[in-house]
């Protein structure tokens, strides 16, 4: 049945997916809209601080150590990688870094099954997050949820602020627009570059670390949310961070909506055993149909990037 | 002569020995693999010319129309499932689910096959009208999600076996040819894929090719010559589908299996490796492409579990340093591209 309560409750996981989405996609997007690189392996950087946090908190007892190595393990990954082979490829063709980070994508698959064995991994929530709080009256909503919810929000008013108001920010807007006035008046801009890929980097990393204790840490994940976080791209306008945060929202919401209450307005139409396959095949394509009917209706995305 | 029609009869003396030289290659292969003893060789080399056709048929779009379709994938699964489903119900002995009438599907190759490129043109024209509104970027990702869409639709369709996919029971027929042969088999796919190669040169050539060739290099320009720019490239799109859904009925009878993972985006993603590994815009390119990765996956598998960790860099190395593919390599100043 439909209630207040449970649309409120799948309205909480809606945004939470959402929040989760944007960490990813602040970072893909960032990097596209300043480099003008196509990074498929950003989802392999998600993967790997899923990992690192997986393993550190089980070593130490400590989530909030977990994350912190999985922040550094990503950024540092991600900031190897571009200084050691996507930095040739900001000025290639779109093709040949979708071909280039696709191999990177095989290999680092290959190097987690190697390092952490084909089994996933379980990871338990903190005990002090593990419980339910009941703001929504007659509906307990896990805390930890709450906190990925908060953490998203967060960052995303910590990224607005570092654009907006820093020097750095100023610089990324520069180089976004203006790259070689911005190198010509003394900006060190790759340098600049393995910062803001670095940054991106740590985002997705965080993503993994706090998806940790409610997937299964494996290998493939990352694929899973990379093509998701595309679509959120793609959606909110490639480069543009707000963009980024209303499409993953819009995605969150579609996504976990059609999910949830699709079954239910199947089951009033059709005949249970028609209706489940209905619900089922339409909800998991509802994302896609989204992208589609956007880009038809806007072809370059919702929002513009800077300097586009 | 045949290979002249392919690769132009004004082309250097270098490229007519290496396509000659790959031709015979092509034909011996079932003699090469009795010689040695192995004959599963043949095997291999039927997919490789599977995977050639698919990769020539995103070609066409790619090196020449620079239509960068992310979900080559769909319609190479599309193929393979009409095949697929024609071949369950007929097996089954049960009526055709979601069409009119009471039709219990066919094993007849030359029924299956046409349907599996027309559906599979189908779905590229719907495809193709919508994504080819928007370019760069965004096609490369709508085509993308288009592809994903039809992933997860077949997951979720319990009748064709969902996420376990289709086994099919009996390959295709065809009058006096036994296809269960693995030679027979062989020559099939040999036949099918340089007819297309003969078909998709002559296309290249053409003024249709032209004007394709034209958009690839400045759209604004070929509009601005009052070209139906979109009608040109939707009709390449549909013909490359139409091709890729060949490839999938062929590789539905090699397999003798369907499942959704042939419709997943890293399939697509392996299509476009061949393409470039072998060299875009030449048609013999992705036919070398498509060689090469197979055996190297193959190769490297011999060697070790974990050989995508070399097959990864490898890649990576590929795209920094060897920018004209395997083609540019062999044929060396001459290779052109579209």
């Amino acid at each position: 049945m439909l209630t207040i309560e449970l649309f409120l409750e799948q309205s909480l996981n809606g945004l939470q997916q959402g929040v989760m989405l944007f960490l990813m996609a602040a970072g893909l997007t960032l990097v596209f809209g300043i480099m003008h690189l196509i990074n498929l392996a950003h989802g392999s950087l998600y993967m790997i601080g899923a990992y690192v946090a997986a393993s550190v908190t089980q070593a130490s007892d400590s989530f909030a150590l977990g994350i912190l190595a999985a922040l550094a393990a990503a950024g540092l990954t991600g900031m190897l990688l571009e200084f050691s082979a996507l930095r040739r490829l900001y000025n290639r063709d779109h093709l040949d870094q979708v071909l280039a980070t696709f191999g990177m994508i095989l290999f680092f698959n290959e190097l987690v099954k190697i390092l952490w064995g084909p089994q996933a991994l379980f990871l338990s929530t903190p005990e002090l997050l593990s419980g339910t709080l009941e703001f929504i009256p007659g509906a307990p909503y896990p805390s930890y949820r709450l906190f990925i919810i908060g953490a998203g929000l967060v960052v995303a008013l910590l990224l607005r602020h570092l654009i907006i108001h820093t020097r750095v920010g100023m610089l990324i807007r520069a180089g976004a627009t203006h790259r070689e006035m911005v190198g010509a008046l003394g900006v060190n801009i790759d340098q600049l570059y393995t910062i803001v890929f670095g940054l991106g980097a740590m985002l997705a990393g965080l993503a993994g670390a706090l998806a940790g204790p409610m997937l299964a840490v494996e290998v493939g994940m990352g694929e899973k949310i990379l093509i998701l976080t595309f679509v959120v791209i793609i959606i909110g306008g490639i480069g543009s961070v707000r963009g980024a945060l209303v499409g993953a929202l819009l995605v969150g919401m579609v996504d976990t909506y059609g999910r949830a209450f699709l079954p239910t307005i199947m089951r009033e139409l059709l005949d249970p055993a028609s209706a489940d396959t209905v619900a089922a095949s339409v909800s998991s394509v509802a994302i896609y149909v989204l992208m589609a009917v956007v880009l038809i209706w806007k072809p370059r995305g919702l929002f513009q990037a800077y300097g586009s | 002569m045949f290979l002249n029609k392919i690769i132009g009869a004004e082309a250097s003396l270098r490229t007519k020995i290496v396509s000659l030289v790959g031709l015979l290659i092509l034909f011996t292969v079932p003699l090469l693999a009795n010689l040695f003893d192995e004959p599963f060789l043949v095997d291999i080399a039927s997919r490789i010319l599977i995977y050639a056709l698919v990769a020539v048929s995103l070609d066409l779009i790619l090196g020449y129309g620079g239509m960068v379709s992310f979900g080559h994938g769909a319609f190479l699964g599309l193929g393979a499932y009409v095949v697929g489903i024609l071949t369950h119900h007929s097996y089954e002995g049960t009526a055709v689910a979601f069409l009119p009438g009471e039709w219990q599907g066919t094993t007849q190759a030359f029924i299956q096959w046409p349907l599996a490129m027309i559906f599979s043109g189908l779905l590229a024209l719907i495809i193709g009208a919508l994504s080819l509104r928007t370019t760069g970027v965004y096609f490369i990702m709508i085509t993308l999600a288009f592809a994903q869409m039809l992933y997860f639709f077949m997951i979720s369709i319990p009748t064709y076996g969902g996420e376990d996919g289709l086994n099919i029971w009996e390959r295709s027929e065809i009058p006096l040819l036994d296809l269960y042969d693995a030679k027979s088999f062989y020559f099939t796919c040999l036949i099918l894929l340089l007819l297309c190669l003969w078909c998709c040169s002559r296309i290249v050539k053409s003024r249709f090719g032209m004007v394709l060739r034209g958009c690839r290099q400045n759209e604004v320009r070929m509009k601005a010559l009052g070209y139906p720019v979109y009608r040109y490239k939707l009709i390449a799109f549909v013909l490359s589908g139409m091709i890729a859904g060949l490839a999938g009925a062929l590789l539905a009878n090699h397999t003798e299996f369907v499942g959704p993972g042939l419709m997943h985006w890293t399939g697509s993603g392996e299509i476009m490796i061949m393409v470039i590994l072998g060299g875009m815009g030449s048609l013999i390119g992705p036919v070398l492409g498509s060689a090469a990765l197979l055996m190297m996956e193959e190769v490297l598998a011999g060697w070790t579990e974990h050989w995508m960790i070399f097959l990864g860099p490898m890649l990576v190395l590929i795209v920094l340093f060897a920018r004209k593919g395997l083609y540019g390599l062999l044929i060396g100043k001459g290779a052109d591209n579209g």
